[in-house]
């Protein structure tokens, strides 16, 4: 029956080779004699961002889509994207997950906190879910056969051990779909990655957060010849010249203290200095367990 | 379905000999399958997601002529005069492409065809990757063509089979509507064998084919004569597909929706609708009469349920089902739940918070040095429709509007003459959508001599949807050398006085190129001349690297929005250091002249080995 169909979710960051991880996940449970249907979104979310690809199999499968808390297996190719997927697990269902930390670089933006806001690795975020979690060094396996990019199918090797294909379908998919001359490294690695060493964990805590507040600008307007040098080199766009020449503070509370105006005027015209009041001056703090 | 375990799931579709049950092919590569097997001999569309792999995945067929045209309304008008010429036509798009080529479209609907025609508009519900989620069957209404609607890879190759035989026996173009769920799933197909149509001939037929009033008036009624017919048609159709057991309600749907019911209701009946326009209304309504309650579930609009309404029948619909946004299991799922149909739904344990990953232009872009400029220079930026459009997040925040494909010229027009802007007026526009609808904008700045600046942000491909060729890249879909538009020259023909190329990682050149250009009465043009990084050649130069001894952590590189360079653990006086990963760095050099303290250099020798991807 339709909803006996049992589902995959292979989840990473654009450029780590989802999408073709889905493609030989397919065409191994093809080989293997089942109705198989494959979902995943092209386009924007590719760039940078996350990607993530269903796969559902069984007799005869209605939806592509896996739904909510349904998926027997997650495969994670990076930390963040495991915890954002992991509610589409099923009790009782599995987690694998590569440890690897890819910072997004959107979320190098926040200047006054100075934080990713990256999650801790803390195995505890997945382990208090009922579901089996196998954490795996994939990148540092797959450099150890030559090949850092081979880490996929490090993972698809982990995966294995929770999906009942035969290995013959699986290796048989791998030669089929993984670029030519590259056949040799993948299945070594997908090999490696069915008896792969569960990963010690290293805690890392999640990125502190501290604002010491803004920065003093200090303009001395009788010198400033309005030659617009700061306004331009000012990387949070704080000061602005105006059509008759005039220097301004346009953003007051996003001054970092890198003092480039300072540094690049001229005419002296500029200080900069730490916050007068002290008592913003704080020491950065770690985010609590509930604030992750 | 048999299932042979033993064929090689990947095989060219394009080889007919291959005729195998089971293979893997996406929605998209099972309408260009259908196509192929229905005798296809010339195929024609603009590329936009999700709908752009229907013909890539038939460019190398030598018996095809398969074609990017400039945009949608002349691929339709290509697929139009092939169709009268007598070979049978297939025109691709993305559901907006379908505004864009509806002019055509309205009158088709009166002249009909010569060999069958059939267009694909894949729609994109949820909007992964476009400007809205309009919803095509309206255009099928609105036209009086017939609608077909696959819910699956299976389906697509089918009913685009179907479609032309539709086409041909009724004198109309059929159009098939697919979702990105469509479109961008694979699933198992069984391949057919090509039957070939040969050429049949124009046949002169203007009371038919020249559409002034008097002709058009004499095809109007011809046009709702043929609905009547496509009525009768679909009454009987195998298109209508009934299935389940004997519970109290039933279920109408059609497309992927179908799938989603299937997925939470697997033993209620549903009355599946391959024909979504003419609806079988009499098979829909005995069907009602033998349920209890009767749903109709449907993504989007309720074309569906306002037809039933429309014929009497009581149906519920859009008063569980969301109106906005993709469906799914869980979303249908939900809409049974509110209706009473199902049980509450068990709650799921939220995943924990993590970090977003907003989409970002490429290490490299050759787009980002001139919004770094536009932003210092405090314009006013119409934007258009391509990769370019990230400019309007942080850091870029340099771009102002994005409504339709063409838009940013016309609209930095009427910005300048509502006298209101607040700064100079840029409109920013790729090079292919220059070629797609911007032309005629650029031709009224000059009419008007409007005070703007065009940047035409030149990088020699269709980048967002790919890296596809266009009339501007000297090169066809199908890979022959033609003659490239020149938009130098094209611009000064059009008779813009100040046309500059600037190369855009020159970071100086191109902000005083910009400067200069937005405080110049009149119209001008300034075009960039790198190339896209990633398609369709990947472009690589010596990567770069931070010496952190002497980064000031001044932040000056982050505002390129570069993915390349992330923070580092270090700090300097409480700001975060940065690094920048030499795997995915392209080398443009933009933040080594961005950076004020020259902390970054390239990576001296020897460069680290880059592994080829796998």
């Amino acid at each position: 029956m339709s909803n006996k169909s049992r589902g995959l979710l292979l989840a990473g960051v654009g450029g780590q080779g989802v999408i073709l991880a889905g493609m030989i996940v397919a065409d191994a449970l093809v080989r293997a004699g089942h109705d198989v249907k494959q979902s995943e979104v092209h386009g924007m979310a590719q760039r940078g961002g996350s990607v993530f690809s269903h796969i559902r199999w069984g007799s005869s499968v209605d939806s592509p889509l896996v739904p909510l808390g349904s998926a027997d297996v997650l495969a994670a190719f990076e930390w963040a994207e495991a915890l954002r997927w992991v509610e589409y697990v099923r009790e009782g269902g599995a987690v694998v997950a590569d440890l690897r930390r890819i910072v997004p670089p959107g979320a190098c933006t926040d200047r006054r906190s100075w934080s990713t806001l990256y999650p801790g690795i803390d195995t505890d975020l997945l382990s208090s879910r009922t579901l089996k979690s196998r954490l795996v060094d994939a990148s540092s396996t797959a450099a150890e056969l030559g090949n850092i990019r081979a880490a996929n199918s490090v993972i698809l090797g982990s995966v294995a051990a929770f999906m009942d294909i035969e290995h013959n379908h699986w290796e048989a998919a791998i030669e089929h779909l993984v670029p030519r001359g590259t056949e040799e490294v993948n299945l070594a690695a997908f090999r490696a990655g069915c008896d792969v060493a569960e990963a010690s964990v290293q805690r890392r805590p999640p990125d502190p957060v501290g604002f010491p507040g803004p920065h003093q600008i200090d303009i001395r307007h009788d010198w400033c010849k309005g030659c617009d040098i700061c306004s331009r080199v000012c990387p949070e766009y704080c000061l602005e010249v105006d059509i008759d020449g005039a220097l301004a503070i346009v953003d007051a509370e996003s001054c970092t203290g890198c003092r480039l105006c300072e540094m690049l005027c001229p005419d002296f015209a500029i200080a900069i200095s730490p916050p007068r009041d002290t008592a913003s001056l704080k020491e950065p703090v770690s985010l609590t367990g509930e604030q992750l | 379905m048999s299932i042979d375990t033993t064929a090689d799931v990947a095989a060219d579709p394009k080889d007919e000999s291959e005729i195998r049950s089971g293979v893997l092919l996406s929605g998209n590569e099972a309408v260009a399958r259908g196509a192929v097997e229905a005798g296809v001999l010339v195929a024609a569309g603009y590329p936009g997601t999700p709908s752009t792999e229907i013909l890539e995945s038939i460019a190398d067929r030598d018996d095809i002529d398969v074609r990017w045209s400039p945009n949608e309304k002349v691929a339709l008008d290509v697929a139009l005069g092939a169709s009268l010429g007598g070979v049978r036509a297939l025109v691709t798009m993305k559901h907006v492409g379908l505004n864009v080529a509806s002019d055509t479209f309205m009158t088709t609907a009166y002249t009909g065809v010569g060999a069958g025609l059939v267009i694909v508009t894949a729609d994109d519900p949820g909007m992964h990757s476009s400007q809205n989620e309009q919803d095509s069957r309206a255009f099928a209404r609105m036209a009086g063509v017939p609608l077909l609607e696959p819910a699956d890879s299976s389906e697509a190759r089918d009913f685009t089979a179907l479609a032309f035989a539709i086409s041909e026996e009724f004198d109309t173009p059929v159009l098939i509507r697919t979702t990105t769920r469509v479109s961008h799933n694979r699933g198992l197909v069984d391949l057919g064998p090509r039957t070939e149509h040969p050429v049949t001939g124009f046949t002169s037929n203007p009371t038919k084919y020249v559409m002034i009033p008097g002709f058009a008036r004499q095809r109007r009624p011809e046009m709702l004569k043929r609905l009547e017919l496509l009525s009768d048609y679909v009454e009987a159709s195998p298109l209508t597909v009934e299935s389940g057991g004997n519970t109290g309600i039933g279920v109408v749907t059609s497309g992927i929706a179908h799938h989603y019911v299937r997925e939470v209701l697997p033993d209620t009946r549903i009355l599946k609708l391959g024909m979504s326009y003419p609806i079988p209304t009499e098979r829909i309504r005995s069907f009602a009469e033998s349920v209890d309650r009767l749903f109709v579930v449907e993504e989007l609009d309720p074309h569906l349920e306002h037809d039933l309404m429309a014929a009497g029948i009581t149906v519920e619909g859009k008063a569980f089902f969301p109106q906005v946004g993709e469906l799914s299991p869980d979303a249908v799922r939900r809409g049974f739940v509110a209706a009473g149909i199902l049980p509450p739904v068990p709650t799921v344990e939220p995943a924990p918070p993590t970090v977003t990953r907003p989409p970002l232009m490429c290490p490299g872009c050759p787009h980002t040095p001139p919004f770094l400029a536009l932003r210092r220079l405090g314009a006013v930026v119409t934007g258009d429709i391509g990769c370019y459009t990230l400019a309007a997040l942080e850091p870029l925040s340099s771009m102002d509007t994005c409504v339709a494909m063409g838009s940013s010229i016309g609209m930095a027009v009427g910005m300048a003459a509502s006298g209101g802007a607040g700064g100079p007026v840029v409109a920013t526009i790729g090079d292919s959508t220059f070629l797609h609808g911007g032309i005629q904008g650029l031709i009224d700045a000059v009419y008007s001599q409007a005070d703007i600046t065009v940047l035409i942000l030149d990088n020699g491909t269709v980048a967002m949807t790919g890296g596809q060729e266009h009339p501007g890249t000297g090169i066809t879909l199908q890979g022959a050398e033609t003659t490239p538009v020149d938009l130098v020259a094209l611009c000064a023909a059009l008779g813009v006085r100040d046309v500059k190329v600037i190369d855009p990682y020159d970071l100086a050149a191109t902000f005083s190129a910009l400067e200069g250009a937005t405080t110049s009465p009149g119209p001008s043009v300034v075009i960039t001349n790198r190339p896209c990084v990633e398609a369709p050649t990947k472009v690589r130069d010596r990567p770069y690297e931070v010496l952190a001894e002497a980064c000031t952590a001044c932040q000056a590189c982050m505002t390129a929005g570069c993915p390349s360079i992330v923070w580092s653990d270090e700090t300097f006086e409480g700001r975060r250091k940065v690094v920048i990963d030499p795997v995915t760095c392209t080398g443009c050099t933009l933040c080594a002249q961005i950076c004020p303290p020259l902390a970054i250099i390239p990576i001296p020798d020897p460069v680290p080995e880059v592994p080829e991807h796998v």
